[in-house]
């Protein structure tokens, strides 16, 4: 129950973020999500495709340094403190987040969570055991 | 131009010999040398039998050209001790300077060798004007490289009061030069400058201090250069030309005319040849310079090739020394940089970057000279199959290549990690340095 997600190293520098969203765009390809990770020299930027597994290959024939990812998604109630929650259960079992990000769908009341973590298999457990709504690829 | 500095000859039964004179001596001393490598140095002997040359061939200056050159390679092919031509027990001091590959090129100095590297360095440190009232601050580092102890063996010799306060910790070495009242100073001419830009800012006034002059050198520098550091100092600035192979700072030293460094060439036989067909050029031509020590017992090294460009130039000077000078450094004939008074090699950076995972052999090295020190910065791509996800790795990447070079080296790098594919591929011979120092 894991959701897969592409990461591109990217320098930073004027024209990158347009050179792989074009590549990606002209294809037809469709971005679910898409965050960055700047850092005074360069940023990664994260996203989930509709089509993963053809957006890596496009970005890979074109020359970019990107990986896949897996990371865990969980749906909560779009209300305060929903996300609060998930973090404290991630917390109290001293399991460390790497990052995390989130987005609302406009069409549902629920919010997304996507997280990377450094004890992947222990935090899938605790979430079920929770009953915390876990995502997969298809329901992005 | 300052003019402070009252230049005297230290040595003038053999700075101002004829011509002639000059190479009768060196003529002595020089088959003294070929016989001595050819009978204890085995690389030599190879050399020599390979060219069907026998001590005897080399009769005076003339048959220089006659005997084979020698390279930092051979050196390093006999690491360690394999260029020795005297027993190990007779050598009193090691010094090595980086390699290519990591390993170090060897010099073994007899007591001989010092005495004769402590004499061209006093006559040396005559031109800029030390005496034995003098007061002579080396802020060259003291250790394997042959700045710091050159300058003080110089200085020891004239008897003058040497500081050794080797490199690093601009405040302390200014509070030292202005306190103790250092009439000389010696190091490169970059940290020269630099010094010279934080009197003001660590609240001093120049005016509180007792300077003249100096020696610097290590690392090529230019007449504007030496403008800069004359103003900021209030001293006369002469370049000061050594490499450890030969002997260390003194092979060379410019008088106060400014116009090019005297060769000590009673000691090391100077020429310029073509790099390409290595055929010796007439003075006055640019080409690779070239030594032959005569003097030296431990590692005397024959014609031994220094990569620097330059033109040398005979004739009687105006401060009355008649030995041959050389003009400043042009350039390489290879693609060593020197960075910040350390040599380094591409190749040494390549190596360096090699060992780190993660990244590609694709780099590229630009030197910049910012407030008048040398600053590296290397370029280098992600390896192609690496999958970037979290910031940390990144930067664990970029923090391991920095380790690598800086320990492989010994001079720090700016490290810029860079996507694959976007580092220029040139064809035919890679372009691996930018050098955008003036």
């Amino acid at each position: 129950m894991l959701v897969k997600q592409l990461s591109v190293f990217m320098e930073n520098r004027p024209g990158r973020l347009y050179k792989l969203t074009h590549a990606l765009g002209k294809e037809g390809i469709d971005f679910v999500t898409l965050s960055i990770a700047d850092t005074k020299d360069f940023g990664i930027v994260r996203f989930i495709a509709r089509d993963n597994e053809r957006a890596y290959t496009i970005l890979k024939n074109e020359g970019f340094t990107v990986g896949i990812t897996e990371l865990i998604g969980v749906e909560v109630a779009d209300r305060p403190n929903a996300l609060a929650e998930v973090v404290q259960l991630m917390e109290e079992s001293s399991i460390n987040i790497e990052y995390l990000y989130s987005f609302v769908l406009t069409n549902h009341n629920t919010a997304k969570i996507l997280m990377r973590v450094n004890e992947t298999e222990r935090a899938l457990r605790l979430l079920e055991e929770k009953g915390i709504k876990l995502l997969s690829e298809k329901i992005l | 131009m300052p003019g402070k500095v009252k230049d005297y000859i230290y040595r003038p039964e053999y700075e101002c010999l004829s011509r002639s004179e000059m190479e009768a001596l060196q003529s002595e001393r020089l088959k003294k040398t070929v016989k001595l490598v050819y009978e204890n140095c085995k690389p030599y002997r190879e050399k020599m039998d390979a060219a069907k040359l026998k001590p005897a061939d080399i009769k005076s200056v003339a048959d220089l050209s006659k005997l084979p050159f020698t390279v930092k390679h051979d050196l390093r092919e006999a690491y360690p001790f394999g260029f020795y031509s005297a027993p190990q027990r007779d050598m009193v001091e090691i010094h090595a300077s980086s390699g290519t590959t990591g390993k170090l090129t060897v010099v073994g100095y007899t007591q001989n060798d010092i005495d004769v590297w402590a004499e061209v360095a006093a006559r040396g440190l005559a031109m800029t004007g030390v005496t034995k009232d003098s007061i002579v601050h080396v802020a060259y580092g003291y250790g394997l490289f042959t700045g710091g102890l050159g300058a003080h063996y110089g200085a020891q010799k004239i008897g003058a009061s040497t500081v050794p306060a080797s490199a690093g910790n601009t405040i302390r070495q200014l509070t030292l030069l202005r306190d103790f009242g250092a009439t000389h100073l010696c190091c490169t001419p970059s940290y020269a400058i630099y010094l010279g830009t934080e009197i003001q800012k660590a609240g001093m006034n120049i005016e509180d201090f007792s300077l003249v002059g100096g020696a610097f050198g290590a690392e090529p520098w230019t007449y504007q250069m030496r403008d800069e550091l004359e103003r900021l100092l209030h001293i006369d600035a002469l370049d000061i030309y050594g490499l450890s192979e030969i002997s260390g700072p003194g092979v060379a030293m410019e008088c106060m005319q400014k116009q090019g460094s005297h060769v000590q060439e009673d000691h090391f036989i100077p020429e310029v040849i073509d790099p390409v067909t290595l055929e010796p050029l007439p003075f006055g031509s640019e080409g690779e310079l070239v030594f032959t020590t005569i003097t030296k017992t431990g590692q005397p090294l024959i014609r031994y090739r220094t990569r620097d460009l330059c033109t040398l130039t005979a004739g009687k000077c105006a401060c009355g020394r008649t030995t041959v000078k050389m003009s400043k450094v042009k350039g390489r004939s290879d693609d060593m940089l020197i960075i910040r008074g350390v040599n380094v090699f591409p190749s040494q950076i390549e190596a360096a970057i090699m060992n780190v995972a993660g990244v590609s052999p694709h780099y590229m090295i630009y030197v910049d000279r910012i407030n008048n020190l040398d600053v590296m910065e290397i370029d280098i791509e992600l390896a192609g199959d690496l999958a970037p996800d979290k910031v940390s790795d990144i930067e664990s990447i970029k923090k391991k290549v920095e380790t690598e070079v800086n320990s492989y080296i010994g001079v720090s790098a700016k490290i810029k990690l860079c996507e694959s594919g976007s580092i220029r591929r040139s064809e035919g011979k890679a372009v691996r340095v930018i050098d955008r120092r003036e």
